[in-house]
């Protein structure tokens, strides 16, 4: 399943880099206050672009109205990062092409007439737009653009005019959390018009340490300027995470090892596992992998444990709507499952 | 997670209640908490509400000059309804509210003038107008720097891409005729 399974540059520290672009088709009032025939006019040129095209090899891409797409199912691609919630919230006319490969999105009718993602493993920023930009270039030769000389890409929200990049990066920071220099990394990354937010949970809290980095400014600096920004920062930050794992381990020795052995402990046995606490222990084994302490398990089965555990992929595993009492008990038997067949395979 | 009331939008208003060492816990979406007598908000803080302080200080220089009736020629899209929902609602809006805009840019993104990727379509004549501004700071620092030979090389660049577009409208002004 997508970049999940598979590895990349900086993949200890770094989950995925995903860039995005936001794209309105001239002459056609955007999703804001737009009338379904027109909604319906921008998906069928959208996805005309691409039965036609033969420029592009990969990636291939998959048409889907939202409307048909079963409600867990829509969650399942929101939480796998793959569509947005304000997609869903459009349902009347939102689409999505998704690649077979899992890797490119195209949304129809979210904010803009068109946005499109490239997720990638580990720090690949340059690459992730790369691959979006021919993208790019495909819709393009058939559909004319809201364009300014001056202000570039014309988008609903003027917060995404210019280049309407956004692009960001996934990463696990547990020691520099437990150290607690989170906040002064959030403040000094905010002066150069980047942010970060935790992925997880809800407001500040950023469950299981993984935090979301991304760039602010889409208007003035090129492509490469807001790209090569975010890799020189996240760079600097992975290194002092880096640091503070190994300086942590040092210090606290064997605590750190169990630590990460109770952890796998009550993942392998838990009867009830909340979110909240299932997100610190996956936490906790991740650091433990990244520092070779456990070799049952690789970075890559574990990211996919932490897609599999949250709501909406435990509700679609267990097959039927569950409330969240529920949903704590059917999370711990799937998890238990899952990390049963891990260890077994690894002996066996 | 999901409303637990609506199911269908995010939950963003969180709840705890204690109450005689009983425990509660509700997780909303905005609409619902807004219908609930439990949760007491004060007033809310959001992005449009940021996008409208800053257009009233552009509005109140320049933009107050353009009739209040006004709309936007293309979708419709008139100030007070731009300024309540804090998005615009065609490519033509930012022309039109160019005013009430500028200095919004302004402060969002500290520049006005975008310098990334140019759709090919439509786009081509740009990429050469940046290409001239471009060769034309070179030119300059060659000058100061008495590189003249680098700078009659820059100069002749410059020629030849200011070239084809005076031929084209020459073409036109041919067909004119």
């Amino acid at each position: 399943m997508s970049w999940i399974n598979e590895t990349g540059p900086a993949r200890d520290v770094v989950l995925s880099s995903r860039t995005r672009i936001a794209r309105n088709v001239a002459n056609i009032p955007f999703p804001s206050i737009m009338k379904p025939e027109h909604g319906e006019q921008v998906a069928q040129k959208i996805r005309s672009c691409f039965s036609s095209n033969t420029s592009l090899e990969e990636p291939r891409f998959n048409f889907m109205y939202m409307r048909d797409v079963p409600a867990v199912e829509q969650q399942i691609l929101v939480e796998r990062h793959l569509a947005s919630q304000d997609l869903m919230e459009n349902i009347k006319v939102s689409a999505l092409l998704l690649d077979t490969k899992e890797k490119v999105t195209v949304m129809i009718n979210e904010e803009d007439h068109i946005r499109m993602q490239c997720i990638l493993p580990g720090l690949q920023l340059n690459q992730a737009w790369e691959v979006l930009s021919k993208v790019d270039d495909v819709i393009e030769e058939q559909v004319e653009y809201a364009f300014h000389e001056k202000l570039g890409y014309l988008t609903c929200c003027p917060t995404n005019v210019g280049t309407g990049l956004r692009s960001s990066v996934m990463m696990h920071l547990p020691a520099l959390t437990m150290n607690k220099q989170m906040n002064v990394i959030l403040q000094t990354i905010s002066k150069i018009g980047l942010t970060a937010r935790g992925i997880y949970g809800e407001g500040s809290e950023a469950l299981g340490s993984i935090y979301q980095i991304s760039n602010q400014i889409t208007l003035g600096p090129s492509e490469d300027d807001i790209i090569s920004n975010l890799t020189i920062a996240c760079k600097q930050i992975i290194d002092k995470e880096r640091f503070a794992r190994k300086a942590l381990y040092k210090t606290s020795g064997i605590q750190f090892d169990d630590a990460v052995w109770r952890s796998i402990g009550i993942l392998q046995n838990a009867r009830v596992l909340e979110i909240k606490e299932f997100m610190a222990l996956i936490s906790q084994i991740r650091l433990g992998v990244s520092l070779g302490l456990v070799s049952a398990f690789t970075l890559e089965k574990i990211d996919g444990l932490m897609t599999i555990g949250q709501p909406a992929g435990i509700v679609k595993k267990s097959g039927k709507s569950a409330d969240a009492s529920e949903i704590d008990i059917i999370r711990a038997d799937v998890i238990r499952e899952t990390m049963k067949e891990k260890i077994l395979t690894k002996e066996g | 997670m999901l409303c637990q009331e609506c199911k269908q939008k995010q939950a963003t208003v969180h709840m705890t209640k204690i109450i005689n060492h009983k425990k509660t816990e509700s997780h909303l979406c905005e609409d619902c908490a807004r219908s609930h007598e439990d949760f007491i908000q004060g007033p809310s803080f959001s992005l449009n509400d940021l996008i409208f302080g800053f257009m009233d200080m552009g509005h109140s220089q320049k933009a107050s000059e353009k009739p209040v009736s006004s709309e936007c020629g293309v979708c419709g899209m008139d100030y007070k309804r731009f300024k309540k929902m804090g998005r615009l609602g065609c490519g033509e809006c930012y022309k039109f509210f160019e005013n009430e805009l500028g200095p919004v840019l302004g402060r969002i993104h500290g520049n006005t003038q975008h310098t990334g990727k140019v759709p090919k379509r439509g786009g081509s004549d740009l990429q050469i107008k940046r290409q001239i501004t471009r060769l034309r700071g070179e030119l300059k620092r060659a000058i100061e720097l008495e590189a003249f030979e680098q700078a009659a090389l820059l100069r002749d660049e410059i020629k030849e891409l200011e070239k084809p577009q005076e031929l084209q409208e020459g073409d036109a002004n041919e067909l004119d005729k």
